[in-house]
């Protein structure tokens, strides 16, 4: 049955909420304009009840599409496109989740849920703000939802929108089911990319969505005090909202970053990949904003800057969009969304609300109160904007080459074809720059913070700014003296000069370290007075600690893998490429820096079990995500499953079983997982990392065997009788004897069925091998089944063809493939929990910013001042 | 000179700086013979080749080289241009795992020699969001 309601529903409610935010939004520009022009009060309050009662609608209409999209992939109504292409049987409701969001249609729905949210709020707190602000937010409503309305337009050949509700069979078109089957609805979705199933990307992309639309309620406030000629007012209530924005955004991009290290195998958490760029740079920006915002609060400084700053900040969000998801970007980036023709319109978003910023910013200028006096060195301004002009700088440097396709876009629509590529190695690239910005920016937070708090007009801010120096200096120097700051990893190195490294990274860490020292006294002076003033000293802090956290990490990671003694097919290859892969035999140990490591095999992880079974170990069945055990599985010494029990098993999932042994004896084991990953139609590989304190030992597999690609010798006969010693491959085995086992796993077995198991021993140097395999010949004629047995350590596959009753003679058949390995490169990173602490600590400074600087609002609008 | 001076002036510097430094930096989509002939003209700039594997008429990999129990950090395949060029190209890591299911290729490296040698290997795969087919039971 084809549920076509809900989906009607839910077509239904986009066109309700897409109207009345159009309606919302207009009704509000004329309370806005009623007020401004103080007309009748009183009418102005009706229009303005009945604006939020559109809005009201326009919320209630949003939660209703979200209910049905998420009804109709959680009751799996595959008749939906939406729900086959991102969601299966299989996946748990968690999984679900991430469903929803996997789509660009999801992704929007996401970002309206946060603006509605945030609408209600600002409903809420806001007496006079209300109307401009809220008519701002339903014009970006307007043109979100129209993303999602999915509407032909008539007469032109232009669909409006892509809709999560369209069926399967209006997306698919004429394909054959459909002729023979009108009613025709897939048994099972195409499923979530495995990729993503992961719990960071649960809660990723809603912190990223709720960071965007954080961005938009500062822009609100600025275009509202525009329009209404509040040129000085608008900066109070935004401020909250502006470090609200950095807070939230930079945990999202953070927790991509860290999604990344755990599940992709570029061996890092930041690939300078254009879409992380897309959202680093709006929050560069931002975070200039809040600098200016709170400067102008205190001294009346740098107001024109923060409008042009935090009308940026927003302004390259949606270039952020547009880049993502109109496909321009083709293949520079891992996130690639469906292109659905949304090109057009996410420009024309993009270009309307540039058009209108840049026409009220023009038109205002001259309005906006600037201070011509001039800066001394002395003043805390300066160092701020200062600051910021080097976030600004730094901000422009990644911008600039991560729009490279689009002027290849724009220059082909003038019909030239441009092959300009991005640089090929971005994170050389980048860092080359950043790390100087970084640096810059370090120092002047910690010398911003002295001017700040000291309020110095003279020399004695640097007077007391000695201490700190001196202190991180010494600090500094000592850890370059007694560590290896100095001898660097030859891969970061490959194609750059060894100094210019060696000083940069030694540099950024003095410059951090400096800035921990700073941002703490000061911390410890504001905490014996006042710790709500404290956040920015906090915030500081955290953000050169991750400094520390990166340049460990990255600059002093070190390949552990190096490949020394394998044998190197060219020589004249020369010192610039690294042998950082290192192969490893099957329960073969290796020497890996200090560690000996061996690979013990491919394995399993099936619900209800703690640890990993042999793949060997299990048998499949007719269904793909069921197994049943061919022996009795332990964890622990705790028995979990029976022979013949079944077990639930994701098979797209290996494990290679890597064991690392340390010089004292202790060990520890690590699953690097590759993925058959349908869905790109490859393998995917992703690390497993042991955490020390002191750093991550991360580890990934670079090649496997494919079990397709394995080549098999011809099967070779042998035959034998109990007690007869043979040969094998190259080894000897003796054929111990045989048993009648009642059953076996998955196969039914009739009382009067002969069924029979040899049990052969094979003779290797560590340990002998046990192989069984087993012979059914059922008694009512029917085929025979045989049941093969494999030994991974041998390679060795053996058979038991037939059973001569009269001369109790039995033939096997023999075959031999090469033995199992696993290519592998691990690699060393120091200091990482550093970065992630800073991330803490970061946090926590800006909630306590936050906290305060919504309390000057609240305390202003109670005032009746806004 | 007024200070504000000397930090707009430091400012158009290091944009400038940036500029020159992208443009500098950018790689190009080249042909296998535009890659030799900046090579040849001492040119130690990285450049993008785009191209696909050489296979046979069952389409098999032909000219492909790995053996990873000698060394599995040596990897050489034979591949064809846009302009039907064709030449090998060293890659000093392990093969990429789904090259055989690749239809495009993009290698990222320059000549050294006779061969063009990869720093990064992009595979362009069939990927799921070209789902035309629909499974039946």
């Amino acid at each position: 049955m084809t549920h076509l309601a809900i989906g009607n529903w839910g077509h239904l409610f986009v066109i309700i909420a897409f109207f009345s935010a159009l309606a919302a939004g207009v009704a509000y520009t004329w309370v806005t304009w009623s007020e401004k022009e103080g007309l009748d009060h009183n009418n102005s309050e009706s229009w303005k009840r009945f604006s939020r009662l559109l809005f009201v609608i326009h919320g209630v209409a949003v939660f209703g599409i979200i209910t049905c999209l998420y009804t109709i992939i959680s009751n799996h109504y595959y008749e939906y496109h939406y729900a086959w292409s991102h969601s299966s049987n299989d996946l748990p409701w968690y999984y679900m989740i991430s469903s929803f969001w996997e789509g660009q249609e999801g992704s929007f729905l996401l970002w309206i849920f946060w603006h509605v949210l945030f609408g209600f709020i600002l409903i809420k707190v806001n007496k006079t703000w209300e109307a401009p602000v809220l008519a701002v937010f339903c014009m970006v409503q307007a043109f979100l939802l129209s993303m999602i309305i999915g509407v032909e337009i008539p007469g032109l050949d232009w669909r409006l929108g892509s809709s999560p509700f369209i069926l399967l069979k209006d997306f698919m078109g004429d394909i054959p089911v459909y002729k023979s089957n009108p009613d025709f609805i897939p048994e099972d979705g195409t499923g979530l990319n495995l990729l993503l199933q992961n719990y960071w990307m649960v809660i990723h992309p809603p912190t990223l969505f709720l960071g965007f639309a954080a961005t938009l309620v500062p822009f609100a406030y600025c275009i509202a005090g525009l329009a209404t000629k509040k040129y000085k007012e608008w900066v109070r209530p935004a401020l909250p909202w502006a470090l609200f924005g950095i807070m939230i955004l930079g945990t999202g991009i953070l927790m991509g970053g860290y999604w990344a290290y755990e599940t992709l195998n570029f061996g890092g958490y930041w690939n300078w990949d254009p879409v992380e760029n897309a959202v680093y740079v709006p929050w560069l920006i931002l975070v200039g904003a809040v600098h200016t915002m709170i400067s102008y609060k205190n001294s009346n400084t740098a107001l024109r800057a923060s409008v042009i700053l935090v009308i940026t900040a927003f302004l390259l969000i949606l270039y952020s969009t547009y880049l993502t998801r109109s496909g321009v970007l083709g293949n520079a980036s891992v996130h690639s969304f469906t292109d659905l023709g949304l090109n057009n319109q996410l420009f024309i978003y993009l270009a309307a609300f540039a058009l209108l910023s840049l026409v009220l910013v023009i038109i205002r200028w001259k309005h906006i109160p600037s201070n011509a006096k001039e800066t001394s060195t002395y003043s805390r301004e300066f160092w701020i904007f200062l600051g910021v002009t080097f976030l600004c700088l730094a901000a422009f440097q990644v911008i600039i080459p991560t729009s490279i396709p689009v002027f290849n876009a724009i220059i082909k629509e003038f019909g030239i074809d441009s092959n300009i590529a991005p640089p090929t190695d971005p994170v050389i690239f980048y860092s080359r720059w950043q790390i100087w910005f970084a640096m810059i920016i370090a120092i002047l937070s910690g010398i911003g913070q002295y001017f700040w708090w000291k309020k110095g007009e003279n020399g004695s801010v640097f007077k007391a700014l000695k201490i700190p120096i001196m202190f991180s200096l010494l600090i500094s120097a000592l850890v370059i003296l007694l560590t290896d700051l100095a001898e660097f990893d030859k891969e970061i190195v490959k194609d750059s000069d060894f100094a210019y490294k060696k000083i940069s990274y030694i540099l950024l860490w003095t410059a951090a370290t400096f800035s921990v020292t700073a941002n703490a006294s000061i911390f410890i002076k504001l905490v014996r007075s006042n710790l709500a003033l404290s956040g920015g000293a906090i915030a500081h802090m955290g953000i050169a600690l991750m400094l520390i956290g990166i340049v460990f990490s990255s600059g002093y990671s070190s390949v552990m893998s190096r490949n020394i003694s394998g044998m190197v097919l060219v020589r004249d290859a020369g010192e610039e490429f690294n042998r950082d892969n290192l192969l490893l035999w099957l329960n073969e140990p290796m020497a890996l820096a200090d560690y000996q490591v061996t690979y013990r095999g491919v394995k399993y992880e099936a619900d209800g079990f703690p640890g990993y079974i042999d793949i060997y170990n299990v048998l499949h069945t007719d269904d793909p995500l069921k197994f049943i055990s061919r022996k009795d599985i332990f964890h622990d010494g705790k028995k979990y499953f029976s022979e013949g029990d079944t077990l639930k098993i994701q098979p797209n999932n290996l494990y290679y079983e890597i064991e690392y042994k340390e010089a004292d004896g202790s060990a520890f084991t690590l699953y690097p997982r590759v993925q058959a990953n349908e869905a790109m139609e490859g393998k995917v590989a992703s690390p497993d990392i042991k955490r020390f304190p002191g750093a991550d030992l991360y580890t990934h597999i670079s090649f496997v065997l494919d079990e397709e690609q394995k080549e098999w010798s011809e099967p070779k006969g042998i035959q034998a009788k109990t007690g007869d010693t043979l040969f094998l491959g190259d080894h000897v085995a003796i054929f111990r004897k045989i048993t009648t086992p009642k059953g076996l796993p998955g196969v039914n077995v009739n009382v009067r069925d002969i069924f029979v198991r040899a049990e052969v021993e094979v003779l290797d140097k560590e340990k002998n091998h046990m192989l069984r395999p087993s012979l059914l010949i059922p008694m009512d004629g029917g085929e025979p089944a045989f049941l093969d047995d494999f030994s991974p350590d041998l390679g060795l596959n053996l058979a038991l063809m037939n059973i001569d009753p009269n001369t109790g003679m039995f033939t096997f058949a023999e075959r031999t493939t090469q033995k199992d390995f696993v290519i592998l490169k691990a690699v060393q990173k120091p200091l990482i929990n550093v970065l992630w602490i800073g991330t803490f600590v970061l946090v926590i400074g800006m909630v306590i910013a936050i906290i305060r600087r919504y309390k000057e609002f609240r305390k202003m609008r109670d005032k009746g001042v806004e | 000179m007024k200070l504000p001076h000397i930090i707009g002036l430091i400012i158009i510097a290091v944009a400038i700086g940036v500029l020159i430094s992208t443009a500098g930096n950018a790689s190009e989509y080249v042909t296998f013979k535009d890659a030799w002939e900046l090579a040849e003209d001492g040119s130690s700039s990285k450049v993008h080749v785009v191209g696909k594997l050489k296979k046979d008429a069952n389409g098999g990999i032909k000219g492909m080289f790995y053996n990873p129990a000698m060394d599995p950090n040596y990897f050489v395949f034979t591949m064809i241009d846009n302009n039907s060029e064709e030449r090998e190209v060293i890659y000093y890591q392990p093969k990429p795992q789904d090259l055989d299911k690749t239809e495009q290729v993009v290698v990222i490296g320059k000549f050294r020699g006779k061969d063009f040698v990869a720093d990064q290997i992009l595979l362009k795969c069939p990927s799921k969001y070209q789902e035309t087919e629909v499974k039946q039971k």
